[in-house]
């Protein structure tokens, strides 16, 4: 067993709070990133990218951002579709509006005005917790459904009603879908999530994190030790839909192509992405990527499996098995794992942590 | 009765440690929460430096005057005076940013956390470095946070809490729940610390070391204490004066021994089953 922590000791405070402290971890991350950007692009074909690696890169962002929201700060939304949406449509508009600018700048740039949004709707969760928050988050996803299908500006008065497929390059190559490479998107998808994953990570484990997970946990004395509730409630609001945003962004531009309400609403997108933080794990980034990992391949799984033991299945049955397999996990997880697929990992951990001793 | 290993005339006797600066004076303070008079017109003062214990029966208002103080409860009649400041009211987190710091009665930890981030969280005022630099997690970001971790490292020694650094404190047992909540509101550096029985449930060991690490905490960091505790014995070694509340009002107000031989006390409090 090379995985251990005995015998690994930090002589100071600087590398005892890295990211990974445990140097076999460091270097699988190491390992894990190097094969994502080197050998993946090269096995994987655009089947795959197109329609599993790709939308898990991306929702693995906005369940990344949801976490920051409710595992994190313990503020429940049902609001993230609609926040998705904002992202999407604010880039929809900035690049049509601009189009000289570089895409990505526009797509990281969108996410600000999701954040925005955020902070309008994260307003009353001072006052309110839980179910009402929630229902509160709900109205402001429906206000938004609303106004991503009934104000044209937003979509360029087109025809169609939808955010319409727009031809943007990076570097001299087309990138956006479906004008692009599908491996020059899974590359750039790639950067970008690797890129704000580290930043959250760096905000998590700082004070802000810190001060989140107080207010989770117990806000009475969370606010005694000197934490404003608002701005801290708030920023978290803001911080968790620009993840959403961003993501929203690169569903249309990078997976989808074009995108219409429906592609943001509530059982595309809130639901799949509070599912994906359920399933993977409350407050655990690692959690983020399993859950949306697990949402977007296991239709795929359901279909395929019957297939290969020559069972017919049609795709109505495939749906019905998802919820089903689905709605079984959530109660699972709910009740007896809330640290969810990130705990079966931590579990591990902790034993090899300690290896050579038992226990 | 004693339960202290420490130097029995070492506390209640005036060896410095107390100044004539009157820190914090309550004025007359009433609270009522419909028609349950919860506190009726009680003064005191805690004078810097001292330790200031509150006893009384269960209800008598204990907790609720530990509230008023740090701004959970706003009474409705009184006024506070804090380092000079008279006021009515108060938020919890200006009295956090003036220097009071208070531990619960029933521990009120951040139970997702581990035992070195709920003691970092204490330090939560005093950094500074903005959302760019904690982004980046370097400059600012990462100096304030080892230098403030080295002042945590100082309290957890001084706990003696070193091994369970890394533990959730949810998984902790309820004795050390109650050290690592003393460590967080230690490493905000208080001016006056409120403890609410901060050895309630404690076996005799563990009650001797929090009375330890609450004298050391008056005499070499120099904070002001005013704690609640029902066991006679540790209040009547730790303490330099006694407030006595029943039924919301204040029967007795002295030294400990005074107070011990107060009759309206032996009869409301002293004679009843707590000892
Ligand atoms: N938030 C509250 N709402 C209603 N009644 C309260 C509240 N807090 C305290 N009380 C009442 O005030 C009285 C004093 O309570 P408390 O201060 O907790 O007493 P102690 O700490 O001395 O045991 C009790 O009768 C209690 O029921
Ligand atoms: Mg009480």
């Amino acid at each position: 067993m090379f995985y251990r922590e005995v015998g690994d000791l930090k002589t100071t405070y600087r590398s005892d709070q890295q990211v990974l402290t445990i140097t076999q971890e460091r270097y699988a991350i190491f390992a894990l990133l190097a094969f994502m950007y080197a050998v993946v692009p090269f096995i994987a074909d655009d089947f795959w990218l197109n329609t599993v690696i790709i939308p898990a890169l991306i929702f693995s962002l906005a369940a990344l951002g949801l976490n920051i929201l409710v595992g994190y700060a313990g503020l429940i939304s049902l609001g993230t579709g609609g926040f998705m949406g904002v992202g999407a449509y604010a880039c929809y508009k900035l690049t049509t509006i601009f189009p000289d600018v570089n895409i990505v700048f526009h797509i990281l740039a969108s996410g600000f005005f999701a954040a925005a949004v955020g902070v309008l709707f994260g307003l009353p969760s001072l006052r309110i917790k839980g179910f009402y928050l929630a229902v509160a988050t709900l109205a402001s996803q429906f206000f938004l459904e609303w106004a991503f299908g009934r104000i044209a500006w937003l979509y360029n008065y087109n025809d169609s009603g939808a955010i319409d497929a727009v031809n943007r390059s990076l570097g001299g190559f087309a990138l956006t879908e479906p004008y692009g490479d599908t491996k020059f998107q899974y590359l750039v998808t790639l950067t970008i999530v690797v890129f704000l994953t580290l930043i959250a990570i760096n905000i998590l484990r700082g004070r802000f994190g810190r001060s989140w997970m107080a207010i989770r946990d117990m806000d009475i004395a969370a606010e005694l030790i000197g934490i404003r509730l608002l701005p801290s409630k708030l920023l978290a609001f803001a911080i968790s839909s620009y993840y959403c945003g961003v993501a929203g962004a690169m569903l249309v531009f990078l997976s989808l192509g074009s995108a219409e309400v429906e592609s943001f609403d509530i059982l595309n997108a809130s639901f799949p992405v509070l599912f994906m933080v359920i399933i993977g794990g409350l407050g655990s980034i690692i959690g983020s990527f399993l859950g949306a990992g697990f949402i977007v391949v296991l239709p795929i799984i359901i279909s395929t499996v019957p297939r290969f033991f020559e069972i017919d299945i049609n795709s109505a049955t495939v749906e019905h098995f998802r919820f089903m397999i689905v709605g079984a996990l959530i109660i699972f997880f709910l009740i007896v794992e809330p640290a969810g697929l990130a705990r079966l990992w931590q579990i591990t951990r902790e034993k090899l942590r300690l290896w050579p001793f038992p226990n | 009765m004693n339960v202290m290993v420490t130097d029995p005339v070492q506390q209640g006797a005036d060896d410095g440690r107390i100044s004539d600066e009157v820190i914090l004076k309550v004025d007359n303070i009433s609270l009522s929460f419909g028609g349950v008079k919860a506190i009726q017109n009680v003064s005191f003062d805690v004078k810097r430096g001292e330790v200031r214990a509150i006893i009384g029966p269960n209800g008598a208002g204990k907790t609720s005057m530990l509230n008023c103080i740090n701004g959970f409860y706003h009474p409705q009649q009184g006024t506070i005076t804090y380092k000079g400041t008279a006021r009515k009211q108060m938020k919890p987190h200006i009295a956090a940013t003036q220097g009071i710091a208070r531990t619960f009665q029933n521990v009120a930890l951040f139970r997702g956390m581990s035992t070195l981030d709920n003691i970092m969280s204490g330090r939560t005022l005093k950094m500074k470095a903005n959302l760019f630099w904690q982004m980046l997690r370097t400059g600012p970001a990462e100096n304030e946070e080892i230098e403030h971790r080295k002042f945590v490292e100082k309290i957890i020694d001084f706990l003696e809490i070193q091994d369970i650094r890394r533990t959730p404190v949810g998984r902790l047992p309820y004795g050390l729940q109650k050290r690592v909540e003393l460590g967080r509101a230690l490493t905000m550096e208080p001016t006056l610390l409120l403890l609410d029985e901060p050895m309630a449930g404690m076996n005799l060991e563990e009650k001797r070391d929090m009375s330890r690490f609450i004298i050391d905490a008056n005499e070499q960091l120099g904070t002001t204490v005013a704690l609640i505790e029902h066991d006679m014995g540790v209040v009547m070694d730790l303490s330099d004066r006694v407030l006595v509340l029943d039924h919301g009002q204040m029967i007795a107000d002295g030294t400990p021994d005074e107070v011990q031989a107060n009759q309206a006390v032996i009869d409301a409090y002293l004679g009843v089953a707590h000892e």
